[in-house]
């Protein structure tokens, strides 16, 4: 979880390092202008309004993906964990929220200032439950595991995986689940692009968010010890930080963001589905790597381009192709930017 | 035999995966017969899920030089399965009339086996060779990437592979000699051309090829690269600050459980004819990874046990738990359980319902059980313990000084 600062005397130490480094650099901007120019030359042809409209759907599809990273990245800036579980509890959130709406009686029908206090309502209890249930996992599941072998907690990570998506399966079933409809339809222009309520309030809850959770790591003395047991466990403990409750907060925050995340997904698309955790996990965890894995602005700046490649392809190109294109992208940054865009130290062994 | 003498006398040298050997290779010998009794002559299915299993042993085995050797963790592994199942769909079958190639090419099943492994393993290479040097999990990424990558290009390029219907009816491996015999209930005879059909002929090929592998694997562990392998796993810098070229070494055994991959692909398409890409996705990578950890990774037997048990719990146990259960309530006199009512959707399918809880409580389970999975190496196993006992000192001095 390196601060900005950090993040920056990285990635100017990582520019420097000798010929080869430089080549890789000159290749990577040579691929992204090569890129960027092709999309160019679609953007012009389909006009500004479509421009306009995709990155809308590119910024909401982008803050959801955002959200769950931040959470891959927390957990794995601190144990060094890839904790697959964690996507599954972003569906969890999306299903709790889903049930929790007809009990509060919230429809799009009866929309009102009481509905928005209601939605608030199922969000918090939704993060709050989303966030017991990872602090639970982590007990569980990783805890007892801390000093064994380094691929154990990743078994056990997978374990948890299934078994989330198992419980999702019993209570809902194989298909496709619909999300009760709660924000209301209406949407207005925007130089011809048709932006609506869904979006704004995915954009801006998932913005917030990630503000609240930067200033929570950079300001409070719970981000700090967070920070410190990241860089350096051992020295953290001696410093008089309770490791244990360190960790525990940590899971609980990411999950806090999964299950706010889950609760987006739901009013966005309005449907879920058992596996939904799966590839919404794999993606986001990709954007994560993508930013700099440990690192939370790597991991909110990963999901957000994640979410625009996402959005960009499928708008302006074929969306067959689109995994493929996320996926290639991902590898040729690790291959000229082995530590991802904004990049963090490390830690070897 | 050399393996027995040394087993017998004893000594510093001796192997308790000795036992584990024996055990598996009487066990892989006597199973169609045990089969055929169990089932009152019926066996043949049994015989080709056995002969399926195979397949995953082999691509644990090969994982394993790659995670449990090298330390180098792969979450793309089926990508490599696919390219060798889509060679051979490629190499030996008529879908090259379809293809813009126009021509269909056969080759024998033999030579694709080899061909698939050069062609992965230099799949290996291309991929390894700008990454290798990803310290980490960073490294775990971009496998998946690839793994990600792999299956979907299968799907889309449908000019050359048909999309996602796949590539059906390839040709069926041969030998050029065999020897019938009352075992395949034939009279004796030497045929020549011999279509491998029967599902015992799949599983006598399979039993061979991993025993071939085995050796091959176990020597390697046992050489100099294998020596090398573990020092890079161990600590990298000390390893290079002792000579080992990491990355050259690194770049082996990743190619190598490539080629692996590759030959388990060419089987897993032969003895099922088709070859589709939704067979290949990051479940298939998982599965193999959860086998060689939960098997006891760096342990040839271990894995060969971790692989057989999970092909046990996915394939067998969990498919039939509907089944069992629905015996199990009629005979307990509860078979109102097995209606469904309102919500509840009868016994059979709640049970299969259940199956993706079971599996991941299982996972969870035994890895709190034993972290370092069921059979680990007894090196590892004393390299844990020590490393436990070490860390726990530590801690009892710190307090004495605190207080």
């Amino acid at each position: 979880m390196g601060t900005i600062g950090e993040a920056v005397r990285r990635r100017r130490s990582a520019l420097r390092t000798g010929l080869t480094g430089r080549v890789l650099n000159v290749g990577l901007v040579v691929i992204v202008v090569v890129f960027l120019f092709f999309l160019g030359q679609r953007i012009i042809a389909e006009g500004p309004s479509f421009f306009l409209q995709i990155l809308t759907f590119a910024l909401a599809n982008g803050g959801i993906y955002a959200l769950i990273a931040l959470g891959y990245t927390m957990v794995y800036g601190i144990i060094e964990l890839i904790n697959f579980a964690h996507g599954d509890v972003f569906a969890f959130g999306a299903f709790l929220s889903g049930s929790l709406i007809p009990v509060f009686g919230l429809s799009s029908a009866t929309f009102g200032p009481g509905t928005v206090v209601g939605l608030l309502v199922v969000v918090f209890i939704t993060m709050a439950v989303c966030g017991i249930l990872n602090v639970s996992i982590e007990r569980v599941a990783y805890r007892p595991l801390r000093n064994a072998p380094r691929l154990a907690p990743l078994i056990t990570a997978v374990g948890m995986s299934f078994f989330l998506e198992g419980v999702l399966f019993l209570w809902k079933g194989p298909s496709n689940v619909a999300y009760p409809a709660v924000l209301p339809s209406f949407s207005f222009e925007v130089f011809g692009a048709t932006v609506g309520i869904k979006e704004l309030v995915v954009i801006v809850t998932s913005i917030i968010l990630m503000i609240s959770l930067a200033l929570f790591v950079d300001r409070t003395w719970l981000g700090k010890a967070m920070r410190a047991t990241a860089q350096d466990r051992d020295a953290a403990l001696l410093m008089g930080i309770d490791i244990d409750r360190t960790i525990a907060a940590t899971f609980f925050i990411g999950a806090l963001l999964a299950g706010a995340g889950g609760t987006m997904y739901g009013l966005y698309y309005n449907t879920s589905v058992f596996d939904l955790g799966f590839s919404a996990g794999l993606f986001a965890f990709t954007a994560a790597v993508f930013g700099g894995i440990g690192n939370i602005y790597g991991a909110a700046i990963g999901g957000m381009l994640i979410g625009l490649i996402r959005s960009f392809w499928d708008g302006y190109f074929e969306s067959a192709w689109t995994d493929v294109v996320i996926f290639t992208i991902l590898i040729l940054t690790l291959v000229f930017r082995p530590t991802g865009i904004l990049g963090m130290r490390v830690p070897e062994k | 035999m050399s393996l027995l003498r040394q087993f017998w006398e004893g000594g510093p040298r001796r192997d308790p995966n000795t036992i584990a050997y024996v055990v598996l290779l009487v066990g892989a010998i006597f199973f169609p017969l045990l089969a055929q009794v169990a089932t009152g002559g019926n066996s043949s299915f049994i015989v080709t899920v056995a002969a399926d299993a195979g397949v995953y042993v082999l691509l644990a085995i090969g994982l394993n030089v790659v995670v449990g050797f090298a330390g180098l963790l792969d979450l793309g592994y089926a990508a490599f399965f696919a390219i060798g199942a889509y060679t051979y769909a490629f190499l030996a079958s008529d879908h090259g009339r379809v293809t813009p190639l126009g021509e269909p090419i056969h080759m024998p099943f033999w030579i694709v086996l080899l061909i698939a492994m050069f062609v992965a393993a230099s799949f290996g290479v291309l991929l390894g060779a700008p990454t290798l040097r990803l310290r980490g999990d960073y490294l775990a990424i971009v496998t998946l990437g690839f793994g990600e990558i792999v299956p979907r290009i299968f799907k889309n390029a449908a000019t050359w592979t048909s999309g996602v219907n796949g590539i059906s009816a390839l040709d069926i491996p041969a030998l050029p000699v065999w020897l019938q015999g009352p075992w395949s209930g034939d009279p004796l005879q030497v045929v020549t051309d011999f279509k491998i059909l029967s599902s015992l002929a799949y599983y006598v090929i399979m039993v061979i090829l991993l025993i071939i592998s085995v050796i091959l694997v176990r020597n390697l562990h046992r050489s100099r690269l294998g020596r090398a392998w573990m020092a890079v796993r161990e600590d990298e810098v000390a390893a290079a600050a002792m000579g080992v070229n990491t990355t050259a070494i690194k770049l082996l055994a990743f190619s190598i459980g490539a080629a692996f991959s590759g030959f388990a692909g060419t089987f897993y398409a032969a003895k099922l004819s088709l070859v589709s890409p939704e067979n290949f996705g990051f479940s298939v990578s998982i599965t193999i990874l959860v086998m060689v950890v939960l098997g006891g990774m760096g342990n040839i037997p271990g894995v060969i046990l971790g692989s057989l048990a999970i092909y046990g719990v996915i394939f067998i146990l969990l498919p039939q738990l509907p089944e069992y259960a629905t015996g199990f309530v009629n005979q307990i006199g509860l078979s109102g359980l097995t209606q469904s009512s309102g919500d509840y959707p009868g016994i059979a399918e709640f049970i299969s319902r259940l199956k993706f809880l079971v599996f991941g409580l299982i996972l969870v389970v035994v890895m709190l059980w034993r972290p370092q999975g069921l059979l680990p190496s007894r090196q590892r196993e004393q390299e844990l313990k020590k490393g436990i006992a070490h860390e726990e000192t530590v801690i009892e001095d710190v307090t004495a000084e605190v207080g």
